[in-house]
């Protein structure tokens, strides 16, 4: 059937969404976006030896905002923090299968989620 | 899969008799009416005004006060700048509600970078204007007061009457958007009054691209279209007959059957209304009583509205939402979303304003339909919350709280 306004891809992530979830004690949480703009993302990390072993997320917000979170939960495990700090909005999006221009801010709350958690990171972990 | 439309506020199915009456003039009617010297033209032209006199006939008009467009948008346009222009040089004052179609509110652009100063009236909580406040807004140098009957998005019928008296008293213009209303409930000139009165085919089971503004006799409203002289010089352009073939025959069936379509959607819309009753968290928009039948608008917390809508959609069930997020989907870039405008002015907490949901029932929606829609949503609003960190914070909160 037809996806409406989403690719299919999109719809595949917001109906079935990967790693939702918390991780107690996790090594790095962000938070970004705020309920009032119409989103908000909070993404919880487990990190060991430099390394992603997992990424769970809660979001309040639309298909995309969901399917962006479950998306990068997905590109990010397993991957050095420095690898997960490079992920771009637009490697989000294209993984996606793309994004409706108005929805691209999307994607950049899931990138800026997970600058924002590995920031969280390197404060804890700092002293 | 059983597919329940209850968007009916966006726009209506083309009811099949109307298709019916139409369709001659597709294939064998197709003159021109503004070439009536021969049997193709002759036919067009009583075909348009025959059409004419039943769009009348449903709001207590006379025909020669129907000046035909080519719908909402184009007759408020005609309305809001035309009416301004008309009142002439002294008037440089225009009132309006806060909570009129963008086809109002983006009319007013010009006007304002003309140097027209525009009063915008607040809303109650219910989405009601409150006459008196129009008293104090009306001044000597108004040219125009707009205020719709009834708001698409939170289904409030405004008291367009007392309104329209005290614009009377004091010699403004009025325009009335009738939209949302005409042709599910009653809208008579003669009792509301109104100047103008903006229609739309699309919305009461007519086609889309047909529309009509009503210009009481003697208001003085100047043409936004140039050309020809059809539409007593108010709309240039050849007619669209068909479509205005369709708004006439829809206009007659609303006259007839509106009495029970009321009925049946005043009913459906109660049992939809209070089966949301189980929803933990929701809050229903626009005025308990004074509303649309069958309309039903409300937000739930910790739910995006968007999310919402598209899980009905897999399950067949059609609404819509005043969400920024869902409605400016075609936009060209970010700044196309903003917060529904209503939901602002009724007061609904920004934080929660990406909620909003409207469901607008039509005739041909049945009891089952909406069984479907009260059985889907308690799940949908569920799996969201368990999504929303919003929601787990409450949770937590309330935990903690005892």
């Amino acid at each position: 059937m037809a996806a409406g306004p989403y690719s299919e891809k999109v719809m595949d992530h917001f109906m079935n969404p990967r790693n939702v979830g918390e991780i107690d004690g996790a090594d790095g949480v962000g938070e970004v976006g705020n309920p009032a703009c119409g989103d908000m993302m909070r993404l919880y990390l487990k990190i060991e030896d430099g390394r992603v072993q997992d990424a769970k997320f809660r979001t309040f917000g639309c298909g995309a905002a969901i399917a962006s979170s479950s998306m990068l939960t997905e590109m990010i495990k397993g991957k050095t923090v420095d690898e997960a700090r490079a992920i771009t909005n637009q490697q989000v999006a294209e993984a996606l299968d793309g994004l409706p221009a108005v929805k691209i801010h999307c994607s950049v709350m899931a990138e800026q989620a997970v600058k924002s958690a590995l920031d969280d990171y390197v404060k804890k972990h700092a002293g | 899969m059983t597919k329940a439309f209850f968007d009916h506020i966006s726009t209506t199915p083309l009811d099949p008799r109307v298709f019916e009456a139409m369709h001659p003039y597709f294939l064998e009617w197709y003159g021109n009416p503004s070439s009536h010297i021969h049997d193709q033209g002759q036919e067009a032209l009583r075909a348009v005004d025959r059409a004419r006199a039943e769009v009348a006939s449903l709001i207590g008009a006379k025909a020669g006060e129907i000046v035909f467009t080519s719908g909402a948008t184009e007759s408020n346009n005609l309305a809001v700048l035309g009416a301004v222009e008309g009142a002439g040089a002294g008037k440089r004052h225009v009132v309006v509600s806060e909570i009129e179609h963008f086809s109002v509110m983006n009319a007013l652009i010009p006007l304002r970078n003309a140097g027209y100063e525009v009063t915008v009236l607040p809303v109650d909580r219910n989405g009601l204007v409150d006459p008196d406040a129009v008293r104090s807004a009306l001044r000597a140098d108004t040219a125009l007061l707009s205020v719709m009957h009834a708001n698409s998005e939170v289904g409030t019928i405004e008291p367009v009457g007392p309104i329209g008296r005290i614009a009377k008293e004091a010699g403004v213009t009025f325009h009335v958007d009738a939209t949302a209303s005409a042709g599910h409930i009653p809208v008579d000139v003669r009792e509301i009054p109104a100047d103008l009165v903006t229609l739309s085919a699309h919305n009461f089971y007519g086609p889309k691209g047909a529309g009509a503004l009503y210009l009481r006799e003697g208001t003085n409203v100047a043409p936004r279209t140039f050309g020809g002289f059809q539409e007593m010089g108010y709309r240039a352009g050849t007619e669209n007959v068909p479509a205005l073939v369709g708004m006439g025959a829809a206009a007659i069936l609303a006259v007839r059957e509106m009495g029970t379509w009321a009925e049946h959607l005043s009913r459906l819309g109660k049992m939809l209304w209070d089966g949301l009753a189980a929803i933990p968290m929701l809050h229903y928009t626009g005025h308990p009583a004074e509303r649309l039948p069958g309309h039903v608008s409300f937000w739930v917390e910790h739910v995006e509205g968007e999310s919402l809508l598209l899980f009905l959609n897999m399950k067949g069930i059609m609404a819509a939402s005043g969400s920024a997020c869902s409605s400016n989907l075609r936009g060209h870039d970010e700044e196309d979303l903003v917060a529904s405008p209503v939901l602002r002015a009724i007061g609904v907490p920004s934080d929660i304003c990406t909620g909003s949901i409207t469901f607008s029932l039509g005739k041909e929606n049945t009891a089952d339909e909406v069984r479907l829609a009260l059985d889907a949503l308690p799940g949908i609003v569920e799996r969201l919350r368990a999504m929303s960190p919003t929601y787990l914070d409450y949770q937590k909160q309330q935990a903690k709280g005892g």
